[in-house]
């Protein structure tokens, strides 16, 4: 269950990670409410219709839409929408502030992609989709403002984390905040001058681009990418993490985080899942 | 006059919030010990967390939702893939260090070790 409206006493969320209990969650079998208490099924979303503001690329692969929502949608950064076209659904996380007024998305073409497809090849700024959500419990909770952070993904696994860390920097955040982009190489890499200009004017922030190939690495660093991490940072015991982007690499970069120290509890992820073949 | 209490196994360890200490203490010896760790390869560290939780609070002489049917076809799928008595005791072993761990007092092992050991059979389907 969901909280709407009203507190909801602790022991009901005794154990849940600080983005659920932010979203309202609770265990309804040990819930006494102390006050009234407006309740909501665990998956209420509310559908609306979205213009799409501005299509841009970010790199050779990648699109930066913007979409301005009919109805100002309550959503935090990291968390992401479902965009419904033509009978076709497809999640993208969200990588602008509420702030921003506007949804920003980051999609990746994927071979014969229909809803890709369609952003890459057709779409038109003024055009419309209709989006649910918003969804998911991979964001930043302030609170503990002197926390190191670590914010790691690969290829569109940058989008919910470009949000997060401007989120945490807005939330004042003031411990060390290391940003991991990942790609196969370096035209896989993006929004690489504006994180650099974001780590120049915050001294809390470094930001790593790794690449896997080394041939035109320029002056990123290259390796898998937990290498790359863990050679810099070898001990995460009190870090908070944030990992995003492919399933497999989403797994495998929780538990060497994990291993390396990090509590359970403090890793928030978002596994990209592939489109159910339809 | 001084009032008798007789405290649980559960409420001596510290409850809910020492299962909580343990559990990941308790995960990351398992993913590490080359024993055992081939059984957790592949799954979703949040459900494994949840599940050791369970476990803990079980063995911890918790309120458990476990039943002895629960066990056995939980472990349906790794005895397929070889379990057997050695990596039952090599998942006491752990459980035995992380209480070390945590300071907890070799008779409260033991009693923790006890209960465990209740459930072996189930784990194992015979």
């Amino acid at each position: 269950m969901r909280s709407a409206a009203g507190t909801v006493p602790p022991r009901a969320q005794a154990g849940m990670k600080d983005s659920w209990k932010t979203r309202g969650y609770f265990f309804s079998c040990v819930c006494v409410p102390e006050e009234n208490l407006e309740i909501d099924s665990a998956d209420a979303d509310i559908r609306m219709e979205a213009l799409i503001s501005s299509l841009e690329f970010l790199s050779g692969d990648v699109i930066r839409a913007c979409l301005t929502t009919r109805e100002p949608m309550d959503f935090r950064a990291g968390q992401y929408v479902t965009l419904i076209r033509n009978g076709v659904a497809r999640s993208y996380s969200i990588a602008s502030l509420p702030q921003a007024g506007e949804l920003e998305l980051h999609i990746r073409k994927i071979p014969g992609g229909q809803m890709s497809g369609w952003f890459h090849d057709a779409a038109q700024v003024g055009d419309t989709v209709s989006v649910v959500g918003p969804s998911g419990e991979c964001f930043y909770v302030s609170g503990r403002e002197d926390q190191p952070l670590i914010l790691a993904g690969t290829g569109t696994g940058l989008a919910p984390l470009y949000g997060i860390v401007r989120d945490a920097l807005q939330c004042r955040h003031r411990g060390p905040i290391h940003v991991f982009h990942g790609a196969l190489n370096r035209r896989g890499l993006y929004l690489v001058n504006e994180l650099r200009e974001l780590a120049r004017r915050h001294p809390q922030l470094q930001y790593t681009p790794a690449v896997l190939g080394g041939d035109e690495a320029g002056d990123a660093a290259v390796g898998p990418i937990d290498s790359v991490i863990l050679s810099r940072i070898p001990n995460l015991s009190g870090w908070r993490g944030f990992v995003c982007g492919d399933p497999g690499l989403v797994q495998m970069l929780k538990k060497k985080l994990f291993l390396a120290g990090m509590a359970s509890s403090d890793i928030y992820a978002d596994a990209f899942l592939p489109a159910a073949p339809s | 006059m001084e009032q008798q209490t007789t405290q649980t196994l559960y409420e001596q360890l510290g409850g809910q919030p020492a299962v909580n200490a343990a559990v990941d203490i308790f995960y990351r010896k398992v993913l590490v010990d080359n024993r055992i760790n081939r059984f957790f390869e592949g799954v979703d560290m949040d459900q494994q967390i949840a599940k050791q939780k369970a476990f803990l609070t079980m063995v911890f002489g918790g309120p458990a939702n476990y039943s002895g049917k629960d066990m056995r076809t939980g472990h349906a799928r790794l005895i397929s893939m070889g379990l057997n008595d050695s990596h039952v005791d090599a998942v006491i072993e752990n459980l035995g260090a992380t209480l070390t761990e945590l300071g907890v007092a070799p008779p409260l092992i033991a009693k923790v070790a006890a209960l465990a050991e209740s459930v072996r059979n189930d784990v194992l389907n015979r």
